[in-house]
């Protein structure tokens, strides 16, 4: 029985911890909790991990429904400026003055919120609130989180974050539109522009919530992944996804309090008379001038260290999941998963070092500058090596190309792109032309859409029969991945073109520039605004696939991909409280067609044959 | 299974003939003269281009290198089974390359460095302070919501005298000579953006900043702001006039100071200082 004792134990060395450990915790199989109660503590206000992920995923997608809306009226105006577009122009702009046009404010309350909405509740949340939830206790085989009523709060804390965002724009002067960087002065201002009178304010609120949510995440998961692995579940012998969500924790933990206070501080300058952000008798549209005495340039320092190194939170954990999917569907062991760890705890420690880079422009004084191009160019590396990884990780294997595994290799394809485009742009000189223009939109996308969202797909695809014990369809899914993926590079990729023909970002208008009024540039501009509708109609089957499978799925086993993480032990969907015994681990998550043995994968609850001779000490 | 990798291919040939189409058209390369699309008319224009293409050259051929083979693995590697269901060939059995691994730590840093390194002088030479032009400055450029404000030093090559030159988005200067200008803000972040000639610089609140920068072709250009700046920041356009002479420059200073100076109730009262249009 010790062993089960210890299970939620700290884990020494191959796992036979004292059973003392057993008392902190009290989680034996003898007084496992009944599971929860009443429906509302069961599904709404639940402490189980599981059920707070699938919350952060339905909540996460819905959001992902209202950005991408918000991405196609963007592109509408782009392509056909000014001229109505439908049913926004009926619904909002009938009135003669405006004559069904889009207003030009209007324009950049959508790029502000369509970025704010899918980094700050999209992306990160699907990506450490989802998965970093449902995944972590079940990967390491822990029965719960370290601190279960913590994560539920980590929950809820984003009811009011979304309720404080979709408010925004209702008040009077409308939603946010400073961008999604909120830039003072423009953000502090209150008569800079509409959005800034109230929408700002309401702005900065959901985002304080949001990043009250994910600090209490990131401590949670920090604490459980380091004191409640399974007996013989060392640090190396988690799976990557494990490993990447741990140091996207610690990214979290680190980098967001700066956020927060520089949020606190624009929220102060804002509506308590401050001047953290505005210069000595500043005034802005003829406002009344206000003492002044700060600096603006400091913002930009602020919000920076954190988000830059929320650049990384948010491809991190879609690098760990993708680790995983290519190394199960290529049937064969993960190609230098110790090197993949280095890698990404070198892309962390460096990322605290690279914020600089998105101030290259901004007035910063240009030697500076030369110190972040360097440790920029540096963050390429880890980056690279995970790259040749990947491809090490497929040469030689027996690729399964089934759904998760389609969207892992595409976030391959356009990663690179993503990761490559970043070398133009950490170049000083060469960022002198392309900052702030599309060339940076196109960075940002190949990076969070071609890398993170492709991640997330592969990971709904493969985790979907765990989460809810039923199977996802596989020719829907494909035909899912096939039209997301030609259309996602219809839209994004042209951009760069554009970005280098030098169409600033973030105009509402671009046939206001002669430069831009070429038949190319133009052309260019409707053929992404098409594949951006392709890629708004390339969802359909996979919301429908989602639900339908929901209810309609074949059922799952435990064990439907024949992998080998601890998640895959347990029953699909995994009762309350994970695991009947605590699992005992014996070797790394990437056993696959070990030599001599019936199957081609080989659980990490199993022991390795002996005749299998030692595993590589430096790799494995 | 294996059409799948067709998939992967494609994409990768669209995106790099997108890039080897790209010089040929002038609406899709690097902003120039429309006039002489295929030439650079600024001296830090042409470093900076060079040093695009040496980073497009070497991002290139990474990006065929890998997607090669991102392709092949995808075609060749693909699991197929026998009539039995049997998979035809096992997968191997391996952990990885520490001499590999090495490899594509070491070559890939030594590159990075390189073009980190490379970039430095030209960096150096158009933001440095120490490397500003040690000329008079043509002009003070102020961002304001939403127009460029243009105060030239007039004909006593001051700023800040009462014979200065005030304008409004309309920037001129003179062909082959560097031209140094202060920049500065009212209001909110703006960003001074000359596409043509590859020079962007925001202006801050609070700071003035010189920005420095030539043409070695007369004619139009353009000035955008390239940092969003409130409702009106996509129609914050400025006209840029290179002279081709000095006293062309100067000639077309003297009128606009002629302009400048006509009251504007002269300009709009008949003789006995009535208003003519009513």
């Amino acid at each position: 029985m010790n062993t089960e004792h210890a299970a939620n134990g700290p884990s020494h060395g191959n796992g036979q911890s004292p059973a003392t450990a057993a008392h902190s915790q009290g989680h034996d199989d003898h007084h496992i909790h009944e599971d929860n109660r009443n429906f509302f503590q069961r599904y709404v206000f639940s402490s189980d991990h599981k059920v707070i992920g699938i919350q952060f995923l339905f909540s996460g997608l819905i959001f992902f429904v209202l950005g991408g809306l918000l991405a196609m009226a963007i592109r509408w105006q782009l392509a056909w400026p000014w001229s109505p577009v439908p049913i926004l122009s009926q619904a909002l702009w009938s009135d003669p003055a405006l004559g069904y046009r889009m207003p030009p404010e209007f324009y950049n309350k959508l790029f502000t919120m369509h970025a704010s909405i899918m980094i700050f509740f999209v992306i990160i949340p699907l990506l450490t609130g989802a998965f970093g939830n449902f995944l972590i206790p079940l990967m390491i085989g822990a029965r719960d989180m370290a601190f279960p009523k913590l994560n539920m709060f980590s929950y809820w804390a984003m009811p009011f974050a979304f309720v404080a965002i979709l408010y925004s724009f209702v008040v009077e002067g409308g939603s946010a539109e400073a961008g999604w960087t909120s830039y003072p002065i423009l953000a502090i201002a209150r008569w800079a522009t509409p959005g800034s009178l109230n929408g700002q304010t309401w702005w900065l609120i959901a985002l304080l919530f949001a990043g009250i949510s994910s600090l209490m995440g990131s401590i949670n998961y920090i604490t459980t992944i380091i004191m409640l692995r399974a007996p013989g579940m060392t640090m190396f012998r988690m799976p990557m996804s494990v490993w990447a969500l741990f140091i996207t924790a610690i990214l979290q933990a680190f980098a967001l309090p700066v956020l927060t206070s520089a949020l606190v501080m624009q929220l102060l300058d804002r509506t308590a008379g401050t001047n953290f952000f505005s210069p000595v008798g500043w005034t802005v549209g003829n406002a009344p001038p206000v003492v002044g005495g700060g600096q603006t340039l400091m913002w930009q320092h602020l919000f920076w260290f954190y988000s830059h190194p929320a650049v990384y939170i948010m491809i991190l954990p879609a690098m760990g999941f993708v680790s995983d999917i290519i190394s199960t569907f290529s049937r064969k062991p993960l190609f230098g998963y110790k090197p993949m760890v280095f890698a990404i705890a070198g892309i962390a420690g460096l990322g605290f070092i690279v914020w600089g880079h998105h101030m290259f422009q901004s007035g910063m004084n240009p030697a500076l500058g030369a110190t972040f191009m360097l440790s920029t160019m540096m963050i390429a590396l880890p980056s690279a090596v995970k790259v040749f990884n990947w491809l090490g990780t497929m040469w030689g294997g027996r690729l399964q190309l089934t759904t998760p595994m389609l969207n892992a290799m595409a976030f391959v394809a356009m990663f690179i792109i993503g990761g490559l485009s970043g070398i133009f742009m950490a170049a000083t000189p060469v960022d002198i032309h392309i900052h702030d223009t599309y060339f940076i939109v196109a960075h940002i996308h190949y990076v969070l859409f071609g890398g993170s969202t492709f991640g997330i797909f592969g990971a709904v695809y493969y985790w979907f029969p765990k989460m809810f014990g039923r199977m996802m369809n596989e020719p829907l899914g494909k035909i899912h991945f096939f039209l997301s993926f030609i259309f996602f590079n219809g839209t994004f990729f042209l951009m760069h073109i554009i970005g280098m023909h030098g169409h600033p970002r973030r105009i509402a208008d671009p046939s206001i520039y002669p430069f831009l009024q070429g038949a190319g540039i133009v052309g260019m501009n409707k053929i992404m605004t098409y594949s951006a509708f392709g890629l708004g109609l390339a969802q359909i089957p996979f919301v429908f696939n989602f639900f339908y499978s929901l209810v309609f799925g074949p059922k799952a086993g435990p064990n439907p991909w024949r992998a080998n993480t601890l998640e895959w032990a347990a029953p699909s969907p995994p009762p309350h409280y994970n695991f009947e015994t605590i699992p005992t681990v014996y070797h790394p998550a990437y056993e696959y067609s070990v030599p001599g043995l019936p199957d081609d994968y080989l659980p990490q609850t199993q022991p390795r044959p002996a005749e299998a001779g030692p595993l590589d000490p430096v790799m494995a | 299974m294996r059409y799948w990798s067709l998939l992967f291919a494609l994409a990768a040939i669209a995106c790099v003939a997108a890039f080897l189409y790209s010089p040929f058209s002038p609406d899709w390369w690097l902003p120039n003269n429309p006039s002489n699309p295929h030439h650079v008319v600024s001296t830090f224009g042409r470093e900076i281009d060079s040093l695009f293409l040496i980073i497009l050259a070497i991002t290139g051929i990474t990006f065929i290198g890998t997607q090669v083979a991102l392709v092949w693995v995808a075609f060749r590697y693909v699991d197929r089974v026998d009539p039995e269901g049997r998979p035809v060939r096992p997968a191997t059995y391996f952990h990885g390359s520490q001499r590999l691994e090495v490899v594509w730590t070491i070559i890939p840093a030594a590159i990075l460095v390189f073009i980190a390194l490379y970039q430095m002088g030209t960096w150096a030479a158009i933001k440095f302070r120490s490397s500003a032009p040690k000329v008079q400055p043509l002009a003070e450029v102020t961002g304001r919501q939403f127009q460029w404000v243009m105060r030239y030093p007039g004909p006593d090559g001051r700023l800040n005298t009462p014979d200065d030159l005030h304008l409004v988005n309309d920037l001129h200067f003179v062909k082959n000579k560097m031209a140094l200008i202060y920049l500065k803000s009212s209001d909110v972040l703006h960003s001074f953006f000359l596409p043509q000639m590859r020079i962007k610089q925001d202006a801050v609140p609070g700071l003035t900043i010189p920005v420095w920068f030539d043409s070695d072709t007369a004619g139009n250009y353009e000035l955008a702001c390239a940092e969003l700046c409130g409702w009106g920041h996509y129609k914050m356009r400025g006209n840029v006039t290179v002279h081709e002479s000095q006293a062309e420059f100067d000639e077309w200073m003297r009128k606009a100071l002629e302009a400048q100076n006509v009251s504007q109730l002269a300009a709009a009262s008949g003789p006995q200082g009535e208003m003519t249009s009513q």
